[in-house]
């Protein structure tokens, strides 16, 4: 915590209470709650404040806001589930993978066809054929290796219900997690970086969607609805050293990451790198001048961000225990997040890491307290206007999409550098 | 030709109700922007917003349109659109004035849009609940048969259908005649062509913006209401318009009416063309096929549950070929 506010010679007196303040609730919640309860709250917690640390890369850092920090999140829950649940000896013994190879083989073989031919121009083709060419070739090979694949995918669940896992370790899962989540922060960040702000967050709003849509449809890998439990964890499970423990060890080893990860951010961050980063952000056209690679530097800080969101995603899914695709949603993955670096302090890691504590405790305890009040509204409602809403449970839980949207107007107006604003060193 | 029917059905009718109520939603987000120069993400949600307040409008008086003749909720409709948009002129004053008065980057105003957009949702929710909800609430939906001679299967148009498509015709016209030749509407076009020199000349920006939002509201609850006549109401309504709408909005190039309305239609018919399964087209031609060539049953380009994939692909093409859209909107 000193190591942030050395460079300014006062006491850093708003974090130590901002920091001591979080720690009464905390222990508040240990008091009350019981310590397995307490514990899985900081570990939900901890996953959460890396997937902070990630959106305070891109916006605090870079400017560039990521509204789809779930398809980043689902797609790391996947890579940890996908490389850590047991291998389904069924469909390995069977001529399934062949046939799915052989697929994915025709798959690639189309897009290098298409590519060929979208090439043919350089031949003395004129463009407007080979744009035509290119374009029935490609429509045609899709068919072809869509319908295809539908047979493949029926046969799996059909005779196998889904492939299965590679049966890895986790952790391993969690750094493949990241890499496919920045991957695909790559395949986005080409496209919109450098064109209006305004797109990337359609296309990553977009992107989340898509991701989602396809872990949920595509049983024969995911099991889709189906959902795949249990997962493996990293460290010993409850089952052989109780919850406590099980959960305290998980919390370790998060905390462990965040240490790291909060460690190599500060340094990046006075480096001469981060000294960059910052000019990009507040003058893109006098960083431009001095000679910076605007898209390069655009280009690291995002798909950086989407790595840690997928580690962060992937750790979480570990932690839940269960992977199912529907229970991404964009509140609990996206906004709660962006909440957390708005309010916690956008380009501060320390702030980012209080928001992320803060705003996850408060979240947790909302739904009861949602549940309480929506009660008293009621009542109160159906005494004087009759009004009898059924459900409760599910409209109480509503109420915080209101309060969640609520938050992020007044803390845009009234505190736009969050509660912990960051700091600029000055070394004069 | 019963196959041509089909496709009539499935493609042509359902594609130009999407494509209007696309068009409509791409015109208010457009017109958003070019004035404001931010992506309003609300949007969606405010013709939700606008659906909702019809529906609750026709709980409460069931009976209103059978005097004229018209489903209830089109009665409503003046009024529901005059409510939202002043909802739309009170969500600016409130949420995103006081932001455009500290000089802000676009990128946050487009944050706050996503806060504006869960607090309306979140408050439809509360009240309206998950479920959908029919707004013929004591009435049936006239469906119009056409039985063509010697066709088995009739072409099916509904009654909100047909409204739609009149609606849709008079709110564009009426658009391009304000826009072009009143003076409120030279303003508003001088004001997103130049937003300093309008104020130069002695134009009173701020009721501008309070123009843009009545006009922006007003179409969105117009869209809103419209498509869940259709369809149905939903809650999360909003969910499945907002990805379409902004892909309309930037294919047809940002800033610019008329693109919005060729993008709409664009996207909707790119959605109904992409889900539709060719298979039923192509099945009278097997016949005349080789033998060895036989057609799969499933020849839809994308199944339904990955429709969402259409627009943000018409979406990433337009972004990597022409970022500024198909008609040179002016902002990129």
């Amino acid at each position: 915590m000193n190591d942030t506010s050395s460079r300014s010679p006062r006491l850093p007196l708003r974090e130590l209470l901002l920091f001591a303040a979080v720690a009464v609730v905390v222990v508040g919640v240990f008091a009350v709650m019981g310590g397995a309860y307490a514990t899985r709250m900081l570990v939900e917690t901890a996953c959460y404040a890396i997937l902070a640390l990630g959106l305070t890369v891109q916006w605090g850092y870079g400017g560039q806001f990521n509204a789809g920090v779930m398809g980043f999140v689902a797609l790391g829950g996947f890579a940890a589930t996908f490389v850590s649940i047991p291998v389904n000896t069924a469909f390995w013994a069977s001529d399934l993978p062949l046939r799915l190879g052989s697929v994915l083989l025709a798959g690639l073989a189309v897009i290098a066809l298409v590519v060929a031919v979208s090439r043919l121009d350089r031949l003395g083709v004129p463009s407007w054929l080979r744009t035509l060419l290119a374009v029935v070739v490609g429509l045609v090979g899709y068919l072809v290796v869509i319908s295809w694949m539908r047979s493949v995918a029926g046969d799996i669940q059909s005779r196998v219900d889904f492939v299965g896992g590679l049966g890895l370790s986790p952790l391993l899962g969690w750094i493949v997690g990241g890499a496919l989540a920045g991957g695909m922060g790559y395949f986005i960040g080409r496209i919109c970086l450098g064109l209006r702000s305004d797109y990337l967050v359609i296309a990553t709003l977009g992107i989340a969607e898509i991701i989602k849509a396809f872990l949920k449809n595509a049983d024969w890998l995911t099991r889709g609805t189906a959902t795949i439990s249990p997962l493996p964890w990293p460290v010993p499970e409850p089952g052989d050293v109780g919850f406590l423990t099980a959960r305290a060890l998980y919390l370790s080893l998060t905390a462990v990451m965040i240490a790291v990860i909060f460690f190599l951010l500060h340094r990046a961050y006075h480096a001469p790198w981060g000294r960059m980063i910052r000019a990009i952000r507040d003058n893109e056209t006098a960083a431009a001048a001095m000679g910076k690679s605007i898209t390069r530097r655009h280009m690291e800080i995002f798909v950086f961000g989407c790595i840690l969101m997928g580690i962060g995603g992937a750790a979480l899914t570990s932690f839940t225990g269960i992977f199912d695709p529907q229970g991404y949603q964009p509140l609990n993955h996206t906004f709660l997040v962006l909440v957390m670096v708005i309010l916690g302090g956008p380009g501060n890691n320390l702030g980012t890491l209080f928001g992320a504590v803060l705003v996850y405790i408060v979240w947790i305890m909302s739904g009861p307290l949602a549940l309480a009040l929506m009660q008293l509204v009621t009542g109160l409602g159906g005494d004087w206007f009759g009004w009898q809403p059924g459900n409760l449970d599910s409209r109480a839980l509503q109420a915080r999409v209101f309060v969640i949207g609520l938050l992020i107007v007044t803390v845009l107006r009234f505190a736009p550098r969050g509660l912990i604003p960051e700091k600029v060193a000055r070394h004069d | 030709m019963n196959e041509l029917i089909f496709f009539f059905n499935y493609v042509v009718v359902a594609g130009s109700v999407t494509g209007s109520i696309y068009a409509i939603g791409a015109i208010g987000v457009t017109l958003i922007y070019s004035i404001l120069r931010f992506a309003h993400f609300a949007h969606a949600d405010m013709m939700t917003l606008g659906a909702f307040i019809a529906l609750l409008l026709t709980m409460a008086f069931p009976h209103a349109g059978d005097v004229v003749g018209l489903p209830t909720a089109i009665v409503m409709l003046p009024l529901s659109m005059a409510l939202t948009s002043l909802a739309a002129v009170g969500i600016d004053r409130v949420c995103y004035q006081p932001l455009r008065a500290q000089g802000v980057r676009p990128i946050v105003m487009v944050i706050a849009s996503l806060g504006v957009a869960l607090m309306l949702q979140g408050a439809i929710r509360l009240f309206a609940g998950t479920g959908a909800q029919s707004l013929y609430v004591e009435a049936r939906k006239a469906i119009f048969r056409i039985e063509l001679p010697g066709v088995a299967r009739p072409i099916v148009v509904t009654e909100p259908q047909l409204i739609l498509f009149v609606l849709t015709v008079v709110a564009v016209v009426g658009l391009q005649l304000f826009l072009t030749r009143t003076r409120m509407g030279k303003a508003m076009r001088a004001m997103s062509d130049n937003p300093d020199l309008a104020r130069a000349c002695g134009i009173n920006t701020r009721v501008i913006i309070t123009l843009t939002w009545l006009i922006a509201g007003s179409l969105a609850a117009m869209a809103g209401t419209l498509l869940s006549l259709d369809v149905a109401f939903k809650p999360d309504l909003s969910f499945f318009l907002l990805l379409p709408i902004f892909a309309a909005a930037i294919v047809g190039g940002v800033g610019n009416p008329w693109g919005a309305i060729a993008g709409g239609f664009l996207v909707g018919f790119a959605e109904t063309l992409a889900v539709f399964n060719w298979a039923v087209l192509l099945r009278p031609l097997q016949a005349m096929l080789p033998a060895w060539l036989e057609l799969p049953n499933n020849l839809a380009l994308v199944g339904t549950e990955y429709k969402i994939v259409v627009p943000f692909f018409i979406l990433i093409a337009v972004l990597v070929w022409r970022p500024t859209g198909l008609f040179k909107g002016k902002v990129i």
